[in-house]
């Protein structure tokens, strides 16, 4: 039996595996056994009330979809009285997803969810759809460092960092949430996008712009993690287009920790239990004792032909 | 969903109150010129369903397209002993394209039964259900379990011509009165339906109104209703994601007060208080 459990800045988790933000709800728990997961982590909320964006929010594209939900939030009073001890029945770690418009809203957010049943804090400081024109914090190393190090003053949580794949600087922002005190960081957030309709040449998206997820987007934000691995010291949690275990293991030898599960949920419900037996059962065959050995495990040295066995496709 | 879903297991084990599963084709073929009918063999939880409940449906791709995302589809017909659903669809994009391409013995992967359906009142002795377009299929469950309850239907169908009304058959063979009101013959307008709905009221023949597919018929039903007091049902569709509530994609605005208030189809619905609806 391989050990599935893994650190990540402080908290273990029982697997690697958990929702990405956003795209789940206490309605998986309808389909799934929610306790079989790594962690969950909830929609992000915010301190202002939020209605969403206009419809249309939701668009397909080739390989994923396009969203431009915008973030409906129902403030801090309605997660502590009803989210968190709607999650008390579930066993693993629950993080609360934030967002806020500025640094300081940031910080007073984070200490706000610091509270009994709040496992870690995730920060969206890379939301494609709240701000003008597609503009986050986490686009650039200044601004990211700014929000990241008056939360980490206002919280004594585990402090994971969502960062954006809409920058060409992805190295020197995770360098700069770690510098300012991120236990963990979460790449990536989606791929700022757009479609339009050729029937009535409106855009498909009722805000217009919106972010890329599903298969589609993988080998790019994959190619991130690998970036970000190379530049920090603290965990990565992968998280773009993944819906097999193939797909996790592949994030995991680039250097992630754990991964999150988005899109695949949408159209498979048992996408996350099976990102979690199939990675098992990666893992024992061939012999890996600890999933965790199989984060940055990636091998670049010259291999010869017994070497390439050993990366066939999971079973 | 039997009453038993919602009961936690006795020993810890993981109960679902939603199926997701491998259906398998039984029956696939068209009904009239726009609309197909697919009829599912599954389990017993995935049959379980209410009328208004809806399952969303892993859409094969038809050729040359490929769906990604799951279609939303309402409950046309459900056998729990038989252990099969049915859906009524009109091929209308890449999903249902994918769909009509299945054929006996195929499988698709499915989840449900989803949402909230209508609720019948044991107080009620008749209601009245208008429908028109996907309406037609998703007001058609309502036949049998009104049947059940000792409820009398009067079926308003609405179509653009008489050989498209859907669910004349299902009403009548349930013991409901069929008005079918159609385009080509000049009674399916707001005005008509209105006269033929304040007939039924006056003969004592509505104590609810069940809706689905037609704004201006609901508009005619929800000013009566508030006028004489009377309580209604709408079934709402709305492009969808996930389903389960967790992409926050379907919502729609409601009236709840004077207030107007978001909620999602997919869980708060997708039948919701007529009163509430915003046509």
């Amino acid at each position: 039996m391989t050990d599935l459990s893994v650190r990540i800045g402080g908290l273990t988790l029982a697997n690697p595996v958990m929702p990405a933000s956003g795209t789940f709800a206490e309605g998986l728990g309808e389909v799934i056994d929610l306790d079989r997961l790594g962690a969950l982590v909830t929609k992000t909320i915010t301190r202002e009330l939020r209605a969403g964006n206009p419809l249309p929010r939701v668009a397909e594209v080739t390989g994923g979809m396009l969203n431009a939900i915008g973030i409906p939030s129902q403030g801090v009073p309605y997660l502590l009285e009803e989210t968190l001890p709607l999650y008390r029945r579930w066993t693993p770690p629950l993080v609360v997803s934030i967002s806020a418009p500025t640094v300081e809203g940031f910080a007073t957010l984070a200490a706000e969810v610091s509270v009994a049943g709040v496992a870690a804090i995730e920060a969206n400081i890379s939301c494609p759809n709240i701000e003008e024109d597609g503009r986050a914090f986490a686009m650039r190393a200044a601004s990211t460092e700014a929000a990241v190090r008056q939360m980490r003053a206002a919280t004594g949580l585990p402090l994971w960092v969502k960062l954006t794949p809409n920058t060409g600087e992805i190295a020197e922002v995770a360098r700069a949430a770690e510098a300012a005190g991120a236990d963990a960081l979460v790449v990536a957030n989606t791929i700022l996008a757009m479609a339009i309709d050729l029937q009535t040449l409106r855009p498909r998206l009722g805000n217009v712009m919106g972010g890329l997820s599903g298969p589609a987007v993988k080998p790019i934000v994959l190619r991130q993690v690998y970036q970000c691995a190379r530049a920090v010291r603290v965990p990565i949690i992968g998280c773009g287009g993944i819906a097999t275990a193939a797909d996790a293991a592949e994030y995991m030898l680039a250097g992630a920790s754990a991964v999150q599960v988005g899109t695949a949920s949408f159209i498979n419900c048992h996408a996350m239990v099976e990102v979690i037996e199939g990675l098992a059962r990666f893992c024992e065959a061939r012999g890996i004792a600890r999933i965790a050995e199989l984060t940055g495990a990636l091998r670049q040295e010259e291999a010869d032909e017994d070497d390439l066995s050993w990366v066939s496709p999971a079973p | 969903m039997s009453a038993a879903a919602a009961i936690p297991a006795a020993c810890g084990g993981f109960r679902p109150r939603a199926a997701e599963e491998q259906a398998e084709v039984v029956a696939n073929a068209a009904v009239n010129a726009e609309y197909r009918h697919l009829v599912v063999s599954c389990s017993a939880l995935a049959a379980g369903a209410a009328p208004g409940q809806f399952y969303q449906l892993l859409c094969p791709a038809p050729p040359g397209e490929a769906p990604y995302l799951r279609r939303p589809m309402s409950l046309y017909g459900a056998d729990p002993a038989a252990r099969r659903i049915e859906f009524l669809y009109k091929v209308a994009g890449a999903g249902t394209r994918g769909l009509a391409t299945l054929r006996p013995g195929e499988t698709l992967q499915m989840l449900g039964p989803l949402g909230q359906g209508f609720r019948l009142d044991p107080a009620w002795k008749q209601v009245v259900a208008v429908g028109r377009g996907a309406g037609l299929a998703t007001l058609g469950p309502l036949a049998e379990a009104a049947q059940r309850a000792g409820i009398g239907v009067t079926a308003i169908l609405s179509a653009r011509r008489p050989e498209l009304v859907l669910s004349d058959a299902l009403f009548r063979a349930r013991g409901a009165t069929v008005l079918t009101v159609t385009d080509a013959e000049g009674t399916s307008g707001p005005a008509h339906v209105e006269r033929l709905l304040r007939g039924l009221m006056a003969e004592g023949r509505c104590d609810a109104f069940f809706t689905c597919g037609s704004a201006r018929l609901l508009r005619v039903q929800q000013s009566l209703a508030r006028a004489f007091g009377l309580p209604g049902q709408v079934a709402l569709e709305q492009q969808m994601a996930c389903g389960l509530g967790m992409c926050f994609c379907c919502v729609r605005d409601f009236n709840i007060d004077g207030a107007i208030v978001q909620k999602r189809v997919c869980r708060a619905g997708p039948v919701f208080d007529m009163m509430e609806a915003l046509p």
